[in-house]
C-alpha cells in the first residue's frame, strides 16, 4: 500500500512532497545558488553554461531557459526556489503567479484586485474536467452548425 | 515571577506588505487600506510593548535550502541578520534575540518530546521581518528581542495542526519555569488563503478564512484537527501557513486550563496584498 496523497485531486495545484522535492533537489539548489550575485552575474552571462554546472535533466533546464514555471513546478521546482530566478530577472512574485495561470499580467492582477480566484469550482479535478468537456462540447455544437 | 504570556498577534506576512513600507507607498489606494487596518494594533502595541517576542514563521528557501529541512527550529542566537532573499536585504533594522530564553525554551520543549532544531545561524526573511514591520512601523531599532520559532511549512508533510497546538502548550510550559519576571508575546505569523503556484494561482477564499478566525478565538481544539487537505483544497497550497497560527494559540491560559478565554483586542481582513488574503487579530489574556 502507497502513501496516501489525497491532494493530487485538486486541479492545477502541485504539492511539493517528498517525491517532489526528490526529483527537484538539484534544480531548486540551483535556483537557492542565484542568491549570491556572483552566482547571478555568472547565470545572466551564460545562462545555458551555469546551467550545465547542474546535475539537472535536459527538461528542467530548458524550463528555466523558458521561464516556464508550471514545467519546473512539474519537474519537482517550488516557488520559493523559482522565486529566485524571478528574483534574478527582477520579477514580483504576483508576476511569477501569473504567469502559471495563462492569464494576462494585468487580468491577473484585475482578479486579484477583485477579490481573487473563487475556490467554487475549483475544489476538485473533476469539476475542471467538466468545464473542459462543456467547453469542448459547445465547441463541437458551434462547428456543426 | 516567571516569564508569562500576556498576549498573542497573529498576521500574514505578504513580503509585498514590506516592499511597499520600504519603497514609500503605504498611502497609494492599492495600500492604504491595508495599513488603516493595522493602526488599531499598533497604536495598542505602543502602550503593551513586550520585553520579548517568541516569533513563529516560516523560512521561504532563504535559511533552510533543501540541504536541511527542520520540521521546528528555535533561533538561540543573539542577532538575527535580515536576509537578502534575492532583490537586496529590507532597510530594516537587524533582529535581536534572547538567547538566554531562548536556550531555556528549547532545553524545556525538548525535553517535552518536541525536537526543536537548534539554530544559531539564522538570517530572518519577510517572513519574521514583515510582522515587524506591520506591527511597529519603521523604528531605527525594534523594541524588543525575538525569538524565532521557524516551522517548514515549505516541504510536504509540514506538521499537522493538532501538533502545532501542543507546540504551543509546551512553549507555555517552558515559560513558566523561567525565573524572570518577562511579559512575553507570542505570534503566529503567515497565511492566510493564498496559492502562488499552477493554473490555480491567485485563490481565495474569504469564507475560510473568516471561519478561521472564528474558530482560532473560539474553538482552536476543534481547528486544530482540520487536517492538512483541508487547508490545501480551501485555502491553497500556500495557506497552509496557517497552521503556524495555532502554535501561537496553544500558548494561551485558556488552554492550559489557567484562565479563561482571551479577549479580541482587534480583528481585521483585507483582501488583497499581491495573491494573499490577509487576516489580523491580537488576542490577550483578560487583566
Amino acid at each position: 500500500m502507497g502513501l496516501d496523497k489525497p491532494y493530487l485531486d485538486i486541479p492545477g495545484t502541485t504539492i511539493f512532497d517528498t517525491e517532489q522535492a526528490r526529483r527537484g533537489y538539484s534544480l531548486n539548489q540551483f535556483c537557492m545558488s542565484l542568491m549570491d550575485a556572483a552566482n547571478r552575474e555568472r547565470f545572466k552571462a551564460d545562462e545555458r553554461a551555469y546551467l550545465d554546472e547542474w546535475d539537472m535533466t535536459e527538461e528542467q533546464k530548458q524550463g528555466v531557459l523558458d521561464r516556464d514555471l508550471n514545467a519546473l513546478i512539474a519537474t519537482g521546482g517550488n516557488i520559493y526556489f523559482l522565486a529566485k530566478i524571478g528574483a534574478t530577472d527582477g520579477s514580483s512574485f504576483q508576476q511569477m503567479a501569473g504567469s502559471m495561470t495563462g492569464m494576462s499580467e494585468d487580468d491577473y492582477r484585475a482578479m486579484m484586485v477583485a477579490g481573487g480566484r473563487s475556490v467554487e469550482g475549483n475544489r476538485y479535478l473533476h469539476e475542471w474536467d467538466g468545464a473542459a468537456a462543456e467547453a469542448e462540447a459547445a465547441a463541437s455544437q458551434e462547428a456543426q452548425r | 515571577m516567571t516569564a508569562r504570556i500576556t498576549s498573542t498577534v497573529y498576521t500574514s506576512h505578504v513580503p509585498a506588505i514590506g516592499a511597499a513600507m520600504d519603497h514609500g507607498k503605504t498611502d497609494e489606494p492599492y495600500w492604504a487600506p491595508l495599513f488603516e487596518g493595522y493602526e488599531p494594533s499598533r497604536a495598542w502595541m505602543a502602550d503593551n510593548t513586550p520585553d520579548v517576542i517568541v516569533l513563529v514563521y516560516n523560512d521561504h528557501a532563504t535559511a533552510f535550502s533543501l540541504d536541511i529541512i527542520p520540521t521546528f527550529a528555535i533561533g538561540t542566537a543573539a542577532h538575527f541578520p535580515v536576509a537578502d532573499e534575492g532583490w537586496g536585504p529590507r532597510p530594516v533594522p537587524d533582529v535581536v534575540g534572547a538567547p538566554e530564553l531562548a536556550s531555556h525554551i528549547a532545553q524545556s520543549v525538548i525535553q517535552q518530546d518536541f525536537d526543536l532544531t537548534i539554530v544559531n545561524r539564522l538570517p530572518v526573511d519577510h517572513g519574521l521581518t514583515v510582522p515587524l514591520s506591520l506591527l511597529f512601523g519603521q523604528p531605527d531599532a525594534w523594541p524588543c528581542p525575538v525569538i524565532p520559532i521557524a516551522v517548514n511549512v515549505v516541504q510536504y508533510p509540514v506538521p499537522s495542526g493538532r501538533r502545532c497546538l501542543e507546540l504551543g502548550k509546551a512553549i507555555r510550559r517552558a515559560l513558566s519555569s523561567y525565573d524572570d519576571d518577562l511579559n512575553v508575546q507570542v505570534w503566529g505569523t503567515g497565511g492566510m488563503s493564498h496559492q502562488l503556484q499552477g493554473m490555480r494561482a491567485g485563490l481565495i477564499n474569504r469564507d475560510f478564512d473568516s471561519e478561521f478566525l472564528d474558530r482560532l478565538v473560539a474553538d482552536p481544539e476543534g481547528l486544530a484537527d482540520m487536517p492538512h487537505i483541508e487547508y490545501v483544497r480551501e485555502a491553497g497550497s500556500e495557506g497552509i501557513e496557517l497552521v503556524m497560527w495555532l502554535i501561537a494559540r496553544g500558548a494561551m491560559a485558556d488552554l492550559a486550563g489557567e484562565g479563561p478565554a482571551p479577549e479580541v483586542v482587534h480583528r481585521f481582513q483585507h483582501v488583497p496584498a499581491s495573491n494573499t488574503s490577509v487576516g489580523h487579530l491580537v488576542l490577550r489574556e483578560p487583566a
